[in-house]
């Protein structure tokens, strides 16, 4: 029994948010990591990125739930997420027709597209405080529990509680069909298959009559979507706010990198790693550690390892500890 | 007897605005023949083969194939035209696996390319055994193999392979000239650069000597290993 | 000599802006601007040493500007004795402690063989850890539970302000070197996540590790080198002097002070873009930049690059170092939480690019445009919002909505600035010769 009790105290507050979290940062840094793929450059404006799908999502939704639309226990944002993505599809292709197709077709090295990137945060940051604010935005409705904590102990009669938010629920679901249908893209479809093959070998792939223009705008729609839907389940999981997903960048990179940049497969496991360490070394493991230990031995502090204020530190120190030892990352990225 | 299937005629020129390396250089091919491009190092033997494929910027001469002139057009579209090329390095897709090379390689296709895969799995029949491998994992022989694949798939009428058989072993290059002699008598016009002059030689219908960008000797394959100038000079004797 | 001309012409342009500023808004402002004007070039002279003369791709100058803002606090708060007493001993023992087991970690690492000297360094680090914590924990509650509301912290030394400025520079330059150690040899966009990162974490220290700085609950009163503008105006000679001069000692106070920090400023600026210009035309300098343009032949050639590496990014982050200190002396107060990666890193970057990477002078006048441009984008902003939504009624929500919204024209503008000098004079305003 207190084994069972310390197993669901650590399920609860460690490894069902690890896994909403991880979820989270695997689309994210799937979407850097196609980008560094196909178009051979570290994207500053990712989190801004995601941050624009996202608020074009929440307006969406503001407007779907002023009509009276609603989807029962989901949020309404799920409805309004093919909108987003429409929006911040329309935002990227006009961004590469206007500042990085310049510079694609005249080949530059790849710090200079970082340094143009760097600009177009500048610029999607802009947009989006300027369009809804700095401030928190909430906009998740419909219901908040999977499963709530007194449920949960009247069901299993343990004295742990253990509480499944509908958002968690819905980021799990929603990453697993996304990934299965971005595997399914890659490895099944003709397109697909000529993205890889253009991230691969560019030149062969022009030779074999690949379009590398239509390659570039397939990724750049893959990306809208990637980012967007990362950025909805972030913020119906926590809260929007533009400033933590120009903050995400760092969790989202460490994760790409950690995978190996390049490497779809690799992006998902980064992410989860990321996120059980920041989970893992922040969560104070008193409660969990009380069940498990004899009680003579039972830890009088928190066990917490570090504040979660030391989050980025966490993800910025696995980064440092793979690009140490194994440089291209778990799975074997690209070095461009 | 008629214009060769493909020539390059007295091209001249370099890459970008570097300087001439090619001098009234002329490289051709009769349908179905080997012709192979020899010469020492820094002759500018791939820089021909490229020039014929359209790789570099011509500043006079012409390249036709089949009578057309095709100067103009871009690699990509010579390859629609009917050209293939294998180029020396990077050369396959590593991380994709065998049959993926090939799709890639027929990707300009839109119809049925199920028959063409057979053959060339036909051809290399060690790539149907390793066709759901990726490409990268495979030894050098069998890597050129599946980018000598590649390039058949658009059905080529005319395959241009540059040093097909660098960094593999003897045996797998002897291996390798078998299957390009097969491919040539299944139509396909060949026109390769070698480092082996030897036996690049014996396998030619036609060689091309190049020194300095421009044409040294020519000949059959047969009159140039008897030639004592190019013994001398090239075969080491 | 052309270049000398577009140089003057451009530094001119940039005079008559901040004095039409003095002229159409306020003398104040205009020298506000000056005087941040001067700490943004001297931020944008480490950056571009950095960038323009090496190639590192650094992207954690707010981290090295806000190790300048520690040091100001460290230099010259005065100490509190009571939190010395309380914990301090303790507390440096806990720091020595970390020092030693990292060490001892890095010495196993490669005394031991391959094998298990993973899991040994491994195991010594956690246990170094909680031993540190042990240790480190109850001494920082002794200190933060001194007068928490007006101290809870060690407090400082007690010396004069201005040798924070050298203080701060040395501060940035031994993390960074710390830094460079373990992430020079990295691929370019490797080393900007690095640094980013970097940067993050050491706001997260200075935010949270309250005995260090007080954390959010910010340092204020910091120390002045210059007089404050009460005690002028309580002075007879001074206000005779203004009146003298035709200015209302009020006004003429608040003038005194920002120019004595505008002419310090300039001394300093002064001084490390003569070392930085010598430095450019030095053997070292021309070597740095052949390293930059094609580091494998460099490398062939026998060029220790990753030495070189590291030494100009030491040298780039203590600028950086200074900047920030001097930025914190100006404001008189430590405020960990307004430290933004896009105001004190990327806006630096901006200032670099836009002015020209490279030339030194190119930073500089980068550094004052662009501050001049932050800093009045929002007028302008709103005169144009004002204009824009004129027509429109009043309450209407559009109309508020958009007036709100000028602060976030910053943002856009500075993007819009970078990618048009990018993408039109993409060496910057003042080429590199």
């Amino acid at each position: 029994m207190e084994f069972l009790n310390g197993f669901v105290a650590l399920a609860n507050f460690v490894l069902i948010p690890a896994v909403a979290y991880g979820s989270q940062l695997a689309l994210g840094a799937l979407g850097v990591t196609l980008i560094y793929g196909i178009l051979r450059f570290s994207n500053f404006a990712h989190g801004d990125t995601m941050a624009f799908g996202t608020m074009c999502t929440i307006l969406v939704t503001w407007w779907l739930q002023g009509m009276g639309v609603s989807l029962g226990p989901l949020p309404t944002a799920l409805l309004a997420i093919p909108f987003g993505i429409a929006g911040c599809a329309a935002l990227i292709l006009l961004t590469d027709r206007v500042v990085y197709r310049f510079y694609r077709v005249q080949r530059v090295k790849p710090v200079i597209m970082v340094i143009v990137s760097m600009g177009v945060m500048f610029i999607y940051n802009g947009i989006t405080r300027f369009i809804i604010g700095t401030e928190d935005q909430n906009f998740a409705d419909g219901e908040r529990f999977i499963i709530g904590v007194r449920d949960f102990k009247t069901l299993t009669g343990l004295d742990e509680g253990l509480a499944i938010r509908t958002t968690q629920g819905i980021t799990v679901v929603t990453a697993v069909i996304v990934v299965a249908a971005l595997f399914w893209f890659l490895n099944r479809t003709r397109t697909g298959k000529s993205m890889r093959a253009y991230s691969d070998n560019e030149d062969l792939a022009l030779l074999s009559g690949i379009n590398p223009e239509r390659v570039v705008m397939v990724t750049w729609l893959i990306v809208a979507a990637l980012a967007t839907i990362a950025g909805v389940l972030y913020g119906l999981d926590k809260s929007f706010k533009p400033f933590t997903y120009f903050q995400l960048l760092l969790p989202i990179f460490a994760a790409a990198i950690v995978g190996g940049l390049g490497s779809p497969l690799g992006a998902i496991a980064g992410g989860f790693v990321i996120a059980f360490s920041e989970v893992g070394v922040t969560y104070a493991w008193k409660k969990v550690l009380g069940y498990w230990m004899p009680e003579s031995l039972a830890p009088d502090g928190l066990v917490q390892l570090m504040s979660t204020d030391y989050k980025f530190a966490v993800s910025f120190v696995i980064l440092l500890i793979v690009l140490l030892f194994r440089p291209t990352g778990l799975f074997k990225g690209k070095s461009v | 007897m008629g214009e060769p299937y493909l020539i390059g005629e007295a091209m001249t020129g370099g890459y970008g605005k570097g300087a001439d390396i090619l001098h009234a250089c002329t490289i051709a091919v009769e349908r179905g023949e080997i012709a192979v491009i020899v010469g020492p190092n820094g002759a500018g033997k791939s820089t021909a083969m490229k020039a014929v494929f359209g790789m570099l910027d011509l500043r006079s001469g012409h390249v036709r194939l089949d009578g057309r002139d095709i100067t103009k057009l871009s690699p990509q579209d010579r390859v629609a035209q009917g050209m293939g090329f294998v180029p020396q390095t990077h050369n396959i897709f590593g991380s994709m696996t065998v049959e993926e090379n090939l799709e890639m390689g027929a990707f300009i296709r839109r119809d049925d390319f199920r028959g063409t895969l057979a053959q060339v799995y036909d051809l290399f029949p060690i790539l149907k055994d390793k066709r759901h491998q990726a490409a990268g994992e495979l030894s050098g022989g069998q890597r050129q193999q599946v980018a000598v694949g590649r390039a058949l798939m658009t059905q080529p009428k005319v395959l241009m392979l540059d040093e097909p058989t660098a960094g593999v072993s003897p045996i797998v290059m002897d291996e390798l000239f078998d299957r390009i002699i097969e491919v040539a008598r299944s139509g396909i016009s060949i026109l390769m650069v070698e480092q082996n002059a030897r036996q690049a030689l014996e396998i030619a219908d036609k060689g091309y000597v190049l020194v300095q960008g421009a044409n040294a000797f020519t000949g059959t394959g047969k009159d140039l290993l008897e030639n004592p100038d190019v013994r001398r000079s090239f075969l080491g004797g | 000599m052309s270049d000398m001309l577009r140089g003057t012409v451009l530094f001119g342009i940039m005079a008559v802006l901040i004095v039409g500023t003095g002229f159409v808004q306020s003398w104040n402002s205009a020298l506000l601007i000056l005087n941040m004007g001067l700490v943004s070039a001297v931020m944008a002279l480490g950056v571009n040493l950095q960038w323009g003369f090496a190639g590192l791709f650094n992207v954690g100058v707010m981290g090295f500007v806000a190790l300048g803002g520690l040091a100001t606090v460290l230099v010259s708060m005065p100490p509190v004795g009571a939190a010395w007493s309380a914990g301090a001993g303790r507390l440096f023992l806990a720091l020595a402690l970390a020092v030693a087991v990292m060490a001892a970690a890095i010495l196993l690492w490669k005394r031991l063989r391959r094998g298990l000297r993973g899991w040994v360094v491994a195991a010594l680090l956690v246990a170094g850890f909680f031993a540190f914590r042990a240790v480190f924990d109850p001494a920082v509650a002794l200190i933060e539970a001194v007068d928490p509301a007006a101290t809870g912290y060690l407090g400082g030394l007690g010396l004069p302000v201005v040798l924070a400025w050298p203080v701060g520079g040395l501060l940035a330059a031994g993390v960074a070197w710390l830094i460079g150690k373990t992430a020079l040899g990295l691929r370019s966009d490797y080393l900007a996540i690095a640094t980013l990162g970097i940067a993050e974490i050491i706001i997260a220290v200075i935010k949270n590790e309250d005995w260090l700085a007080r954390g959010v609950k910010n340092v204020n009163g910091l120390p002045r080198p210059l007089p404050y503008e009460i005690d002028l105006q309580n002075d007879p000679g001074f206000v005779e002097t203004a009146a003298g001069l035709g200015l209302d000692a009020t006004t003429a106070s608040t003038l005194y002070v920002k120019l004595g920090y505008g002419v310090m400023f300039t001394l300093v600026l002064v001084l490390l873009l003569v070392l930085a210009q010598l430095a450019l035309k030095s053997p070292w300098g021309r070597m740095m930049r052949a390293i930059r343009d094609n580091e494998t032949s460099a490398r062939a050639m026998g060029k220790d690059v990753t030495r070189r590496h590291l030494q100009i990014f030491v040298l780039g982050s203590a600028i950086c170092g200074i900047a920030g200190a001097m930025m914190t002396t100006l404001d008189g107060q430590l405020t960990p939480g307004t430290y933004q990666p896009l105001r004190y890193t990327f806006l630096i970057w901006v200032m670099v690019i836009v002015g020209g990477s490279g030339n030194n002078f190119g930073a500089v006048l980068g550094g004052f445009l662009i501050w001049f441009l932050w800093v009045q984008v929002e007028p302008i902003g709103q005169w144009l919002m004002y204009h824009v939504t004129y027509g429109m009624a009043d309450g209407s929500w559009l109309k508020g909505h958009l007036l709100d919204s000028v602060q976030h024209m910053r943002l856009l503008t500075m993007g819009v600035i970078l990618l048009l000098v990018l993408r039109f004079s993409p060496r910057g305003l003042l080429p590199e010769r």
